[in-house]
């Protein structure tokens, strides 16, 4: 099971450009709203036409722009969940399902087959509700198991979680994982969201501006997202240029300080990344004096902006992220201290310049 | 007295209708497929006779289709003469109330969420099985209102009908010609009990039309 995409389409102004190989298992896009996500899948479910390129999947081309083949969505056996779930709201639960079976000739192999999925998605009794009757939720499991039923041969989920409440988000998340696993063919989740994709996700690629800079398995790509773009979409706040000064050593002039590194540094080093939740006043190693600014208080947690003793004016204020017990006191504030071990320093790259040796940390997901 | 115009103007209104229904929807769904330049062209053609004057229409349609015009001779060769015969008015109804569902529909169309046909491709339904099963119902109420609009007018065209067909007793007479021919001949209590009859059959289309609509309200599911 596996599927190949190699795809271009000029938007005029907008170009996407993509190439990723998924495997069984659920692969995350990750990328900003706009960045051409819901496009790929569209042209994957063959409801949209890219330009040029290639798709295949499990070994058959679905669309193969040299050789002038373009399966019909219908024929596709691509199961795609909209965003909305696109249920049709003048078809009641049970007839929103059926419509994923109409191939199946046997009228007694849909009814048990509805009656199946009915009983998997918890949605036993509201056969004869209409889609507007239903929570978000519930909405959901009525597109999933319409897709399911209908046998398909790639899954493809378009920011499942965007249109639900956020109490109700985790809850199905838990569900949702439940169901790629017993579906055990290839799922494409596209989302914004790097918790969820985090969670969900096997393999992760990010996607800017109509490509896919970098593909990963999930733990990996967190632990050293390679690139800028890479840090950034994986939600590190703290980014500035750097320059290698040393083979475990990078300077970055904004903060007027320079690290030590646990990865080796390469000579072609564009910036380092360093995640809110790493600093400590405990650290000795890559200790530097820190002037606080203020302090933005979450729920459980504080987020601490602060400045080295030696930063460059006008750059931005670094983000500390800890637990509430340890935020100084305020006259500790002109003059605190702040360390970072090296392990957790990420060096960062430009897009395909990335050291192989990233790699070594090897299997996740 | 003669129940003549009143049998004519149904079968020339309902006619006309169920043309216009499926011409007015297949022209509006191919149209907003179309590309930008050419959509506006044809938006322009599509939509003229609704803000010409009706006897305007009718003297487009005489040019066209007159005994001896190469299109009425060719016509006439295969029995078709849409001149002074009552379903000459079958044609100047469903050209004038056209618009009128085209753009109803076309509105009605526009705002349909495609995603619903997306997933609908994606789950192996037919194009066909969509357009009746999935669009129609979600456009339902834009098709309803312009079907309605389309025999309100096809009932009341007087201009282009009276060019083309123009008034014979018991041959192409209507309700509104009948209006007019009366009222021109002083005959002012005939030409009223017309007009209540006119009147009668637009309130009874109209109380129709609502009924219908709270039905399918009831049946719940609009989102």
């Amino acid at each position: 099971m596996s599927l190949v995409v190699d795809i271009q389409k000029d938007f005029g102004g907008f170009r996407l450009n993509v190439q990723f190989e998924a495997q069984e298992g659920i692969m995350g896009i990750l990328g900003a709203s706009g960045c051409g996500k819901s496009m790929t899948l569209r042209c994957i479910a063959g409801v949209e036409k890219p330009d040029a390129g290639r798709i295949v999947l499990d070994g058959r081309t679905l669309y193969d722009s040299a050789r002038r083949i373009n399966v019909k969505p219908q024929e596709r056996q691509v199961g795609y969940l909209f965003q909305n779930y696109a249920l049709f709201p003048n078809m009641t639960v049970r007839q929103n399902i059926l419509c994923g079976m109409r191939r199946l000739k046997d009228k007694a192999d849909r009814e048990r087959l509805l009656c199946e999925q009915l009983e998997l998605m918890q949605l036993s009794g509201l056969e004869k509700h209409y889609p507007a009757q239903l929570s978000g939720g519930q909405q959901q499991r009525v597109a999933l198991a319409r897709i399911l039923v209908s046998r398909p041969k790639l899954l493809m989920l378009d920011e499942p979680f965007s249109a639900l409440d956020s109490h109700l988000r985790e809850k199905l998340l838990v569900e949702m994982k439940e169901t790629l696993r017993r579906y055990g063919g290839v799922s494409l989740v596209v989302t914004h969201n790097r918790d969820e994709a985090y969670d969900l996700c096997s393999s992760i690629a990010l996607m800017e501006t109509g490509r896919v800079h970098t593909h990963k398995p999930t733990k990996q790509l967190f632990a050293d997202p390679g690139t800028v773009v890479g840090a950034m979409m994986t939600g590190c706040k703290n980014i500035a240029p750097a320059r290698c000064v040393g083979e475990y050593e990078a300077e970055v002039p904004d903060w007027g300080i320079t690290l030590r590194t646990a990865r080796p540094v390469g000579e072609n080093l564009k910036a380092v990344g360093i995640r809110a939740h790493y600093f400590g006043p405990n650290s000795r190693q890559n200790s530097f004096g820190v002037r606080i600014i203020d302090v933005v208080e979450e729920p459980f947690a504080d987020i601490i902006r602060f400045r080295y003793e030696n930063q460059a004016p006008g750059t931005e204020d670094l983000w500390w992220r800890t637990a509430k017990q340890n935020r100084p006191p305020k006259e500790a504030w002109g003059a605190y201290t702040l360390g970072i071990s090296p392990v957790n320093i990420l060096t960062l790259y430009d897009p395909g310049e990335e050291p192989e040796a990233g790699q070594e940390e090897g299997t996740a997901g | 007295m003669d129940w003549y115009p009143l049998w004519n103007s149904l079968r020339i209104a309902a006619i006309s209708s169920v043309l216009v229904f499926f011409s007015g929807i297949f022209a509006a769904y191919y149209v907003a497929k179309l590309p930008r330049a050419i959509k506006g062209v044809l938006d322009v053609v599509l939509t003229l006779p609704m803000v010409l004057p009706p006897t305007v229409v009718g003297y487009f349609l005489l040019l066209l289709f007159g005994v001896n015009r190469p299109l009425g001779i060719l016509l006439g060769q295969i029995g078709i003469r849409f001149v002074m015969t009552w379903y000459g008015g079958i044609l100047t109804a469903a050209v004038v109330a056209f618009p009128l569902m085209y753009r109803t529909a076309r509105g009605a169309f526009e705002s349909f969420d495609n995603t619903l046909a997306y997933s609908g491709q994606t789950l192996g339904l037919s194009n066909t099985y969509i357009f009746w099963r999935i669009r129609m119902p979600y456009c339902r109420q834009g098709i309803l209102a312009g079907t309605v609009l389309a025999f309100a007018r096809a009932l009341g065209e007087y201009g282009a009908t009276s060019m083309l067909i123009g008034y014979t007793p018991g041959k192409t007479a209507t309700i509104s010609t009948a209006v007019y021919q009366y009222w021109r001949t002083n005959d002012e209590q005939s030409a009223f009990l017309w007009v209540m009859i006119n009147l009668a059959i637009s309130a009874v289309v109209l109380l129709a039309v609502n009924m219908l609509e709270k039905k399918n309200g009831r049946k719940g599911a609009r989102r």
